[in-house]
């Protein structure tokens, strides 16, 4: 299907600009009043949003991409923008998750009226919008790079909300610390480019006058891989995220690890398969398989273990994104081969994912920070019994819990079985190695998926089921309605992906086919549009979301049917749960804890954990303990291992320069004078 | 129409057949033991009398508790009619492949993870904690062995897998593989089904129970249904073995007589495995959770073996 669209995205385009911008400055005028602010500020996000949604869908339908720019006097510098199906992709990502975060957004922030600006807050979050919009719209290398940093400066101030806190500002300055590395090594990558083509332009980038040569190509690779993977949260760069995507307001969060990281996988999928031309030797794909391999299975364990809510989720972008690099990396390896249909189904699984993930990880961080915002902790050990006090919260909650678990008929499920079949479908490949390699992914990708279900099996059942276990949760009322349509609206995202997928792939085939030369929209999506099918065409596996989710919609009231066939009218009674004689407290309940601690005790090799515990006996006997002290610890082994020796040396070396800084004006002055000299004798 | 025919003709099968397997393993434990065991139709007793019972519920639990029998119930049927029982062509195929099967179970063991949880009592938490570490270990190690099998058919679908090796008629391509996949489905069998030595079906032992303790809550219909789903969960990994690795006998066109043919091919393989289970259960005592783990990461390694060994021998 291409329809002409090119007169929707300009018009679109200018306006998703004008009504984030008035998203950006309006709100300040009305600084009385903090209520207006709000609807302002987050009023013209939807209205962006609405207007980003139709310029994402106008661009990946155009048969042709649309440029648009504007010259500056700067040297170097064009305001170009690109609207081809990639950008156009991100760019839908972007505003369907931006309409229903602002949607939230309304009722969320009321929470911070009188403690913090509101219309800063409500501009900052538009200018976070409005920076993500432009950087995937960007088409030359300067101006990229000027929005990424404003992207990543503007983020950084949302994280720091809350900068009473002192676990805030650490975040916040270890976000900004780690995103200035990977904003370093993407200027590395273009500063090559440049250095190559003589200009920034991304249209130079993808054709240049003469090609880069091997050596510089791998640097390219290297540095764009770090350098995104940075922002992406890949294993071991992924330090940053469990600190900064909870410390942020949880409407920021949302956007944080729904949206934001993706403008990563954007880069890495501009730059490997639009500017090298997605040619590459099979080593490139296979590192980019193999961080993802280990990203979800170490995001997946190291979210087990975490029982702030926020931090939990955030622990999960690391897999998912690495689940995202999985699919990609596996299609990089197939591309290496020449095998093009196979380059573009793993694309496909990749940016499958992408956009599934944005939408359930955006939905379950509303739902936390809905139950933050009902009972002001993040600690689920303090929840309990939600699902009765919030049940509207708990339901669109769960739907997310399933769709990240990617269990059928979810839209997780649809990506993650496209993940599994382009890693089993290796042994199309003539090397024996890598025959084997994928398949080993997608072991691991198996691992990932079971103990992201037990995860969640987890966060929602100690979350939200049995007892309250604090006072927070025992007076916790459901959020107010503004909140609920927005998780509401993520939650119909989420079941639509996933029943759709006839919908979806078509869409992402018109982004993958210039890069692999191949469309396979025709093969992957049957006839009657009802099965995904890979395998080119020799119908190697089928799945049917619609039809499973048919036949549990038929399978579930037949229980329900026989069941009253077969015992007739339903006698219930209720009565409180057994506990051994004694009355059941809260206290005796499961916790997250000790869900977990089998888990902990087999994958101890990667946990490391501490154990202290004290106990103190009764003076009469010592059978009975009076109180006992229970302390337990996993160890941080990334910045134990990497990061503190790192920062020890940069110490040493900054303590050593501190001479240098003495403080007097007399030595600076007689800097000055032998750098002039240095200069003069230098050129004469 | 005939399709429709086949499908609903599968879930009668299944139906019917499922609380007869639990039944057999009854008997065939009960006379290694020197005892006569309950009749052959006592489980079929039982669910009916289940099902006639009022329900008593915990004050503590949510619509949670209440639902998730129905979905258990429903997940666990709608993966049997992916797989091929009596006809290797299951009207079905085109719906989901071998991830699917896992994946729909993996949906009962959500609900049921999150029921043991709902009614706050201690005894649920812990089956559910311990079912969900032994579920993780289970499942990659059920999709990489089945994989391993597919790979000889060249597709993931049950369907394909089946159809394909009964055409072989009796001719093992790649042994080494398939027997290390079939030892790990096995391991997986007696895992998922929640057997010795794993978990152990019979205990009274809150503390020693896995999946008894999730549903120490529930009575009545409820009960009848989840018990009825781990009836049909047992019967589903005996037909992947039986159906995978042996599936000389299944019709492999939709023919009336063939397919009555197919299943009572089926009957007789099925009820050979079940024999099997009841004889490991009777010699082998539960191992120690923590022993578990060992025990179910050798399916795993098992599985994975096979996969790198089929591509070796075949270069």
């Amino acid at each position: 299907m291409s329809i002409d669209v090119f007169w929707i995205v300009q018009p679109s385009l200018l306006t998703v600009v004008v009504l984030y911008g008035a998203g950006i400055f309006l709100p300040p005028l009305f600084y009385r009043n903090p209520h207006v602010q709000n609807l302002v500020a987050h009023g013209a996000a939807m209205a962006a949003s609405v207007a980003g949604i139709v310029l994402g869908l106008a661009g990946l339908l155009a048969p042709t991409a649309t440029t648009l720019s504007i010259s500056s006097n700067l040297p170097l510098l064009t305001f170009q923008v690109r609207v081809d199906p990639l950008a156009s992709f991100f760019v839908l990502i972007i505003s369907s998750v931006g309409l229903a975060v602002s949607q939230f957004a309304i009722g969320y922030v009321r929470e911070f009226e009188g403690r913090r600006s509101i219309g800063a807050l409500g501009g900052l979050y538009n200018a976070f919008l409005l920076s993500m919009t432009l950087v995937v719209l960007a088409d030359d290398g300067f101006f990229f790079l000027i929005v990424w940093e404003i992207m990543s400066v503007v983020s950084y101030f949302l994280v720091v909300t809350e900068h009473e806190k002192p676990e805030t500002r650490y975040a916040g300055f270890f976000y900004l610390i780690m995103t200035h590395v990977g904003t370093a090594f993407i200027v590395v990558t273009y500063l090559i480019f440049y250095q190559q083509t003589g200009s920034f332009s991304f249209e130079t980038f993808g054709h240049p006058a003469t090609p880069l040569p091997e050596g510089f190509r791998t640097l390219v690779f290297a540095a764009a891989l770090i350098g995104f993977g940075t922002k992406a949260g890949i294993v071991p760069l992924h330090v940053w995220l469990p600190y900064a995507h909870p410390a942020a307001p949880s409407h920021v969060s949302a956007l944080m690890s729904g949206v934001m990281i993706k403008t990563a996988i954007y880069g890495l999928i501009r730059v490997y398969f639009d500017f090298l031309g997605g040619t590459f030797p099979w080593e490139w794909g296979f590192t980019v398989l193999a961080i993802g391999a280990v990203s979800a299975l170490l995001g997946v364990m190291y979210a087990l273990m975490e029982h702030d809510l926020k931090s939990l989720l955030a622990y999960h972008s690391v897999e998912n994104i690495g689940i995202i690099l999985m699919g990609i990396g596996a299609g990089m390896i197939f591309q290496s081969y020449g095998l093009s249909n196979l380059a573009a189904l793993g694309l496909l699984a990749g940016l499958y994912h992408t956009i599934n993930h944005a939408m359930f990880k955006g939905l379950l961080f509303l739902g936390a920070g809905s139950t933050a915002y009902a009972t002001h902790t993040r600690n689920m050990e303090e929840y309990g019994g939600l699902i009765k006090r919030m049940p509207w919260t708990a339901f669109f909650f769960l739907v997310g819990a399933v769709s990240i678990s990617a269990l059928p008929p979810s839209n997780g499920f649809v990506s993650e079985w496209l993940t599994f079949q382009s890693l089993f479908l290796s042994f199309q490949i003539p090397d024996v190695l890598m025959k084997i390699m994928l398949p080993i992914g997608a072991a691991m990708l198996a691992l990932t998926g079971v103990l992201a279900l037990a995860c969640f099996a987890k966060a929602f059942g100690i979350s939200f089921l049995a007892m309250p276990r604090s006072a927070h949760a025992r007076e916790a009322r459901e959020v107010p309605w503004t909140m609920r349509i927005g998780m509401g609206g993520m939650a119909l995202f989420c079941i639509v992906l996933g029943i759709a997928p006839m919908g979806v792939i078509p869409m992402i085939d018109r982004i993958t086919a210039p890069y692999t030369g191949v469309s396979i929209a025709g093969h992957v999506v049957s006839e009657s549009g009802l099965a995904v099918m890979p395998g080119t065409g020799i119908g190697f596996a089928s799945i049917s979301t619609p039809v499973l989710a048919a036949l549990m919609a038929i399978l579930i009231p037949a229980a329900l049917l026989a069941s009253a066939a077969l015992g007739g009218r339903l006698r219930k009674r209720h009565y409180k749960t057994w506990g051994c004689g004694i009355n059941l407290k809260p206290r005796m309940e499961y916790t997250a804890t000790g869900f977990t601690q089998p888990i902990k005790q087999v994958f101890s090799m990667i946990y490391r954990p501490t154990v202290k515990l004290e106990t103190e006996m009764l003076e009469e006997s010592h059978y009975f303990a009076k109180r006992m002290r229970f302390e337990t610890h996993i160890e941080p082994v990334f910045q134990k291992y990497l990061y503190d020796p790192v920062v020890r040396v940069l110490n040493r070396i900054a303590d050593r320069l501190r001479v240098v800084q003495a403080g007097s004006l007399h030595l600076y002055l007689s800097y000055i004078f032998i750098t002039l000299l240095i200069l003069l004798l230098w050129v004469r | 129409m005939e399709s429709i025919l086949i499908t609903a003709t599968q879930a009668i099968v299944i139906l019917a057949v499922s609380p007869f397997l639990v039944g057999l393993i009854r008997k065939v434990k009960a006379r290694l033991q020197c005892r006569r065991g309950p009749g052959w139709l006592q489980p079929y007793y039982d669910l009916a009398k289940l099902f006639r019972k009022d329900v008593v519920a915990s004050t503590h639990t949510s619509w949670i508790f209440t639902a998730s029998p129905y979905i258990i119930f429903a997940s666990t049927l709608a993966a049997l009619l992916l797989v091929p029982i009596f006809l290797s062509k299951v009207p079905l195929n085109f719906a989901g492949d071998v991830i699917t099967v896992v994946y729909l179970l993996a949906l009962g063991t959500f609900f049921l993870i999150l029921a043991g949880l709902d009614a706050g009592s201690a005894f649920g938490g812990m089956g559910s904690s311990r079912e969900a570490i032994v579920a993780a270990l289970t499942e990659p190690a059920m999709i990489l062995s089945i994989f391993a099998v597919g790979l000889t058919a060249g597709s993931t679908n049950l369907s394909t897998i089946v159809h394909k090796t009964a055409l072989l008629q009796g001719v093992v391509t790649d042994p080494p593989p398939h027997l290390m996949a079939l030892a790990a489905l096995f391991i997986v069998t007696l895992a998922e089904t929640g057997r010795v030595p794993v978990d152990n079906p019979a205990t009274h032992l809150e503390l020693t129970m896995i999946h008894e303790a999730m549903i120490l809550e529930y009575s009545g219909r409820y009960l009848a249904l989840i018990e009825w789903a781990s009836a049909m969960k047992l019967l589903l990994f005996l037909t992947l073995i039986s159906n995978i690795f042996v599936p000389w006998g299944i019709a492999t066109e939709p023919e009336p007589v063939w397919m009555a043919f197919g299943l009572a091919v089926w009957l007789v393989k099925i009820c050979g495995l079940a024999v099997v289970i009841g004889v490991i259960e009777s010699m082998f005592a539960k191992l120690r959770l923590f022993r578990v783990t060992d025990f179910l990461g050798l399916a795993f390694i098992l599985s994975l073996l096979a996969i790198i060994f089929f591509y070796i021998l075949r270069g």
